[in-house]
C-alpha cells in the first residue's frame, strides 16, 4: 500500500436535521485513484465535497469528525480555506468554464494567485493543456471562448484549470456522465495519466468506470461507507451482500 | 378492411362532430380582444410619437434649428454678441436649449455616478454577500423605495436636504444642480440596485464553485468571475438608470432651483428639460412658438433617451453574442 494522503475519521454530516453522512472513517492513499460508488443520494457527492470544504458554501450543513490531509485537521477553525482549495483541485459534474477564452480560464487560478509574468502563464497553459491532452486539438484555438469546444473537450479544459494552480489532490465529481464514450474513454485515459502525480478521489455512477480507472473502491449506500477495498476486491469478491447486490446490478 | 369501407364508417363516426358558428365567434373574439389589448400600448405610443413630431417639427418653421442653439444679437455698445439664453416669453425671444441641456445633464450625470456606486454596490451585497433570509426581506424594501412618488422625494430633498447641504456646502444657490442630482439618485439607486441584483442572480452557480474550487476569495470571485459575467446586465441597469435620470421631472422641478444658468458649477441653479415643459406648457398659449418650442424640447428628451436605450440593447446583444469578456 502506498502513503496516506487523507485520513477520515468519524465524520458525520448533517443538512439541516437530515444527516447525510454517518460515521465515515477511511484512509485515502497518495498517487492513486480512489472510486466513490453508491445509488443516487447516497452520499458520496456530499463525501467527495467535504475533503476540500465546498459544504462550507451550503447553508445548514454541519459536519463533526476530523478530516486529516498529511496529518493536517483541515476542519481546524484557523484553516486557510482558500488555500486549502488551492491544494485540493476540484473538477465538476458538469463543465462549468468561465464565459471567457481558454487561455483566460487556465491563468484565472495562477491569475489570482498572484502570478503575472505572461511568459510564465504561458508557460502554465502549455503545460496543463498538454497534461490534460487537449494542447495539440485547441493550441490555434486559444483566444476563441471556451464555450465553443465541444462537451467533451471543456470538460478536459476544467481538468487542466484545475491542474493549472498545482494541487497535489484532485476531486472529479461524475466527470464523465454527460460526455460521450468516446470522451469518456479520453477522460479516463487522463486519469490514468495523472495518478502519477496526483492524488486522484473519483465519484462516479458508472461501475464499469470505476472498475477501469481505480486503485481501491469505496461503496456508500445510504450515508454510510459499506466497504471500501481494492478494486478488484470489491468488483470480483466483496465480502458484504449489499456491494455484491449493487456491483452485479442487482439494485440500483 | 376495404378502403370504400372504411370511408362509410365516417358518417357514424364521433369524430365528424362540425365545430358550431357560436363556438368560432366566440373564439375569435377572444383573439381579437387580446390582440387589442396587447397592441394598445404599441399604438399609444406611435400616436404619442406622430403628435410629437408633428408639433416639434412647427418650431423648426418658425424659429430655425440654429436658434434652438445661440443667438447673435447686439450688445449695448453694439457689437454683436452670441448668446445660448432660454428667455422664450422675452420681448426679443431667446430659445438656445444649451442651458436646458446642461441642466439636464449637471443633474443627470452626478446622479448616475453616486446611484452607481450605491446601487451596484448594494446589487452585489443583495445577491453575494446578505443571507438569502435578509435579502428576501431587503429586495422588496429597496424595490418599494423605488415606488415612492418622485414628488415627495422632491419635497423632502426641498425640504431638508437642500436646508442639510446648504448648511454643509454653503452652495452659491440653496436649490442647485447637486441637490437635484442627491433627490435623484433616490429614485435612480433602487432600479439600478435592483436590476444588478437580477444580473448577478441569473450568473449559474457553477461558476462561484469553479471560481471558489480553484482557490479564489469571494471578492476574487465577484469581481473576476461574477461582475464581468453580468457585465451587460449591469451595464444595461446604469444606462436604464441613467435613462430615467434624464426624463425624471419632479425632483429636478422641486430641487434645482430652475434657473437656466449656463454653467458648469454644480453648486448654482440649473434648470433641466423636463421641468422646462413642466413648468412652462401649462401657461404657454397653444400654437404660439414658445408652445411648439416646448415639443421641440420632447424631441430632443425623446431622442437621447431613444439611443440611450439603442446602445443599451446594443451592448447586451454584443454581450451575449460574443458571451465572453
Amino acid at each position: 500500500m502506498k502513503e496516506i494522503k487523507i485520513v477520515v475519521k468519524d465524520l458525520n454530516l448533517f443538512y439541516g436535521d437530515k444527516q447525510a453522512l454517518k460515521k465515515i472513517t477511511m484512509d485515502i492513499p497518495d498517487k492513486r485513484v480512489t472510486a466513490f460508488i453508491g445509488p443516487s443520494g447516497c452520499g458520496k457527492s456530499t463525501f467527495l465535497r467535504v475533503i476540500n470544504r465546498m459544504n462550507d458554501l451550503i447553508d445548514h450543513v454541519k459536519i463533526d469528525g476530523e478530516i486529516y490531509i498529511d496529518g493536517v485537521n483541515i476542519y481546524d477553525k484557523s484553516l486557510d480555506i482558500v488555500n486549502l482549495r488551492k491544494n485540493v483541485g476540484m473538477v465538476f459534474q458538469k463543465s462549468n468554464l468561465f464565459p471567457k477564452t481558454v487561455y483566460e480560464n487556465i491563468v484565472y487560478g495562477p491569475r489570482i494567485n498572484g502570478i503575472k509574468d505572461k511568459k510564465v502563464l504561458d508557460e502554465i497553459v502549455e503545460r496543463t493543456l498538454n497534461q490534460a491532452a487537449i494542447w495539440e486539438e485547441v493550441k490555434d484555438r486559444l483566444n476563441e471562448n471556451a464555450l465553443s469546444l465541444s462537451g467533451g473537450q471543456q470538460q478536459r479544459l476544467c481538468i487542466a484549470r484545475a491542474l493549472a494552480v498545482e494541487p497535489e489532490i484532485i476531486l472529479m465529481d461524475e466527470p464523465a456522465s454527460a460526455l460521450d464514450p468516446l470522451s469518456t474513454a479520453k477522460i479516463e485515459e487522463l486519469i490514468h495519466d495523472l495518478k502519477k502525480q496526483y492524488t486522484i478521489v473519483i465519484v462516479t455512477h458508472n461501475m464499469q468506470q470505476a472498475a477501469r480507472v481505480s486503485d481501491q473502491t469505496a461503496f456508500f449506500y445510504l450515508g454510510e461507507l459499506i466497504e471500501y477495498d481494492r478494486t478488484t476486491t470489491i468488483f470480483t469478491n466483496p465480502s458484504k451482500k449489499q456491494t455484491e447486490d449493487y456491483v452485479t446490478g442487482r439494485f440500483g | 378492411m376495404e378502403e370504400k369501407e372504411f370511408f362509410q364508417k365516417a358518417a357514424d363516426s364521433k369524430y365528424a362532430k362540425k365545430i358550431g358558428k357560436h363556438t368560432r365567434l366566440k373564439e375569435s373574439l377572444i383573439k381579437i380582444f387580446f390582440a387589442v389589448n396587447g397592441t394598445m400600448a404599441l399604438i399609444f405610443i406611435i400616436l404619442i410619437f406622430v403628435f410629437l413630431f408633428k408639433e416639434g417639427f412647427k418650431a423648426l418653421d418658425h424659429i430655425g434649428l440654429l436658434d434652438f442653439l445661440y443667438l447673435d444679437r447686439p450688445d449695448a455698445s453694439g457689437n454683436i454678441e452670441r448668446v445660448f439664453q432660454w428667455y422664450p416669453t422675452s420681448e426679443e425671444p431667446r430659445y438656445s436649449l444649451i442651458p436646458l441641456l446642461i441642466g439636464t445633464f449637471l443633474t443627470a450625470f452626478p446622479a448616475t455616478i453616486i446611484s452607481t456606486l450605491l446601487g451596484v454596490g448594494a446589487g452585489i451585497y443583495l445577491s453575494e454577500v446578505a443571507n438569502p433570509k435578509f435579502k428576501e426581506f431587503l429586495k422588496p424594501m429597496i424595490e418599494l423605495f423605488a415606488g415612492i412618488p418622485t414628488v415627495v422625494l422632491g419635497f423632502i430633498m426641498l425640504v431638508v436636504g437642500a436646508s442639510f447641504f446648504n448648511d454643509l456646502l454653503h452652495p452659491a444657490n440653496r436649490l442647485n444642480a447637486f441637490v437635484a442630482s442627491i433627490g435623484l439618485s433616490f429614485v435612480i439607486i433602487p432600479i439600478i440596485a435592483s436590476l444588478t441584483e437580477d444580473a448577478l442572480h441569473s450568473i449559474p452557480n457553477d461558476l462561484r464553485m469553479a471560481s471558489y474550487g480553484l482557490g479564489a476569495t469571494k471578492w476574487q470571485t465577484i469581481s473576476k468571475v461574477i461582475l464581468p459575467a453580468a457585465f451587460s446586465g449591469v451595464s444595461a441597469s446604469i444606462l436604464l438608470g441613467f435613462g430615467r435620470a434624464i426624463g425624471e421631472t419632479m425632483i429636478v422641478l422641486m430641487c434645482a432651483g430652475n434657473a437656466a444658468n449656463l454653467t458648469s458649477n454644480i453648486f448654482l441653479s440649473v434648470r433641466t428639460m423636463t421641468a422646462t415643459i413642466a413648468a412652462e406648457m401649462g401657461e404657454v398659449s397653444q400654437g404660439s412658438d414658445h408652445y411648439y418650442s416646448l415639443f421641440f424640447i420632447g424631441i430632443v428628451l425623446f431622442t437621447i433617451t431613444f439611443f440611450l436605450n439603442l446602445i443599451a440593447e446594443i451592448i447586451i446583444n454584443r454581450m451575449r453574442k460574443k458571451n465572453t469578456f
